[in-house]
């Protein structure tokens, strides 16, 4: 990076940051803190809903995915149209009737106390440690590529997003997003059409799609049934329905999000937008992944992607072994890129036949580049165990700082941080929001005045943002870090719909027999995550299903549900 | 604490042309979903 794109990074960075503050300045009271001023339109708040859940994970991690294993991670999202339906349809229309403030505090109106601590308790751990990787996650890819160190990037990020989101509340939180968003956009349009320019001439797009058919990449549904594989149509459907479903009916980053509204008509509005864009976006956040990976048949990448590791254990005790393979996957690279090269040369000129063979050769010297690349993670890992074998992260990062023209790279790296900030915003809202609703006010101060509880909201945001930062710090990851997220997700949502489910649905049921019903749940997702080796996908479903069960059954054997144990 | 505004009504009308109710806005979405996983599983026949 050179001064340009620190001038474009800083800019749009502390830019952003500063219009929320100075937009949102004055005072607040606990309702315009933590619900905004109740203007906001649809379309602000389903970007803003957007942003929330796009992290920066989000675009860092999967365009690499799509790199390695082609388009069948968007499968993950089939379920988000049918579950943002039902979440504007039934979950949207009871919150805004009640005037919560909090998700949680629906569960105390239905059920008792005991159930709304229950699920703010929930919704608190799994938040609470996803946050840190949320500040993690981007901090480690971008501060290896870059030569920054990891400390000072996670802790002046951290800081930045705490300070406008104490400061401005809610209102603060949707506006920023929605300029956030703008910059991933711009920054995510920019290098699809960079990598399209510097693919080779001759090069057109069904070419593209050929070669990246040729290796497996536009996979993106499978109807397998299974269960070992990760993602499914069926996987994406069922699991991936209940995941958003948690996610977006539940989780009170995302439902704080579309309180926002002017009216429900504009709460409803932003989730449609939503459910309309999220699978394409999706898709072509995975489409860029795969294009990266044409582009580096015929360019040749480095063998490993966490190029600083790479160079670190080059200039040690494994240089010579590393510095062999690297050799070893020159050569079948410049072969495969040859046949690649011969392949697509043979469908111009209509030669199935000779199409074929040179496709069979390119895929024969495909395996020895991975080959090359499976032996240096190897050495790598031996040399040094921290050093995770999986590069995928760092796959897209390094195609932007060496291909784009200086000023894009600055918006690229500017786009990563706003996702960054955009969720962690939203992330810190509603941690600060439940602490506050939920435990504060709840069970320790009941009575006090609303400059009180904005007050206290500010303190707790401010200490969850430090405890996210306190995480990421001492925080360290093995797999591909998307994953680890959804992972956490799954283990604790599954649970937490089936709360809301027998809230909505399953009138006769009480408090005792839900939140003793939970707790049985999640001990059951816990220890099936320790012992099982299935889709992460499917806890939520399990969790869920155990959760409704183990209320009917408990219910059966309770007094009949009464009305005086509610708020 | 402030008293929090009244309940709003369930707003019927979608405000969007040609979509008189929000039935009519679900069944949209669900239709573009269809496409989406008809345009991707097209997508992997042709190319698989």
């Amino acid at each position: 990076m050179n001064a340009l794109d620190y001038l474009v990074l800083l800019g749009v960075l502390v830019g952003i940051a500063g219009y929320g503050l100075w937009r949102t300045r004055g005072h607040h009271n606990l309702r315009s803190y933590l619900k905004g001023s109740r203007e906001t339109r649809w379309f602000t708040i389903g970007l803003s809903v957007m942003a929330t859940q796009a992290s920066a994970i989000t675009f860092l991690s999967t365009p690499g995915q799509g790199y390695e294993s082609g388009l069948g991670f968007v499968q993950n999202y089939f379920g988000a149209p049918l579950a943002l339906i039902l979440v504007a349809a039934v979950f949207l229309p009871l919150y805004r009737r009640l005037n919560v403030y909090t998700a949680y505090e629906f569960l105390g109106q239905r059920f008792d106390p005991k159930t709304r601590l229950l699920g703010a308790g929930l919704f608190l751990l799994q938040r609470g440690l996803g946050a840190g990787i949320t500040i993690y996650a981007p901090a480690i890819v971008l501060s290896t590529v870059m030569g920054w160190r990891l400390d000072l990037t996670i802790v002046s990020t951290g800081l930045l997003v705490v300070v406008y989101t104490v400061a401005g509340g809610s209102d603060a939180v949707n506006l920023t997003q929605k300029y956030q968003i703008g910059v991933i956009f711009a920054g995510m349009v920019a290098a699809f059409c960079v990598l399209l320019a510097r693919l080779p001439a001759g090069l057109g797009f069904r070419d593209v799609l050929a070669v990246a058919g040729g290796f497996h990449k536009l996979e993106a549904v499978d109807f397998s049934l299974n269960p070992d594989r990760r993602y499914t149509l069926w996987t994406g459907l069922l699991g991936g329905c209940f995941l958003a479903l948690s996610y977006f009916g539940t989780d009170q980053s995302q439902v704080q999000r579309y309180l926002t509204g002017a009216s429900l008509r504009e709460s409803r509005l932003g989730l449609m937008f939503n459910a309309v864009w999220k699978i394409p976006m999706q898709f072509f956040i995975l489409l860029l992944g795969v294009l990266v990976f044409v582009f580096y048949q015929f360019e040749r990448p480095p063998v490993f992607f966490n190029q600083t590791a790479w160079h670190d254990q080059a200039a040690h005790g494994a240089g010579a072994r590393l510095r062999a393979l690297e050799q070893d996957f020159t050569a079948a690279h410049a072969a495969q890129a040859r046949q690649i090269q011969a392949w697509v040369a043979a469908r111009h000129a209509g030669d199935a036949a000779a199409a074929a063979a040179a496709r069979t050769a390119a895929l024969a010297a495909s395996a020895r580049v991975e080959a090359a690349r499976s032996a240096t993670k190897a050495v790598l890992h031996a040399a040094d165990p921290r050093i995770s074998a999986n590069d995928s992260d760092y796959v897209f990062i390094t195609f932007i700082l060496d291909h784009l023209p200086h000023g894009l790279i600055g918006l690229l790296v500017a786009a990563f941080f706003a996702a960054a900030f955009s969720s962690k915003a939203g992330e810190l809202n509603a941690l600060g929001s439940t602490t506050t609703i939920d435990i504060y006010r709840h069970v320790v101060r009941r009575d006090a005045g609303d400059a009180h509880y904005v007050a206290a909201t500010k303190w707790f945001t401010a200490f969850w943002g430090l405890v996210a930062i306190g995480f990421a710090l001492f925080a360290s990851l093995a797999e591909n870090l998307i994953q680890a997220t959804n992972i956490i997700g799954s283990v604790f949502y599954g649970v937490m719909l089936g709360l809301f489910l027998v809230a909505f649905f399953v009138r006769r049921i009480g408090g005792t027999a839900v939140f003793w019903a939970a707790l049985a749940a999640q001990a059951l997702v816990l220890g099936l995550y320790f012992t099982l080796s299935i889709s992460y996908l499917w806890y939520n479903v399990i969790g869920c299903a155990a959760c409704v069960l183990c209320s009917l059954i408990l219910q059966a054997f309770l007094p009949a549900n009464h009305a005086n144990d509610r708020e | 604490m402030n008293r929090p505004p009244p309940p709003e009504p369930d707003d019927a009308a979608t405000g969007l042309p040609g979509f008189r109710s929000w039935r009519a806005v679900y069944v949209f979405v669900l239709g573009v979903f269809v496409l989406w996983v008809g345009l991707l599983t097209l997508l992997t026949a042709l190319y698989s």
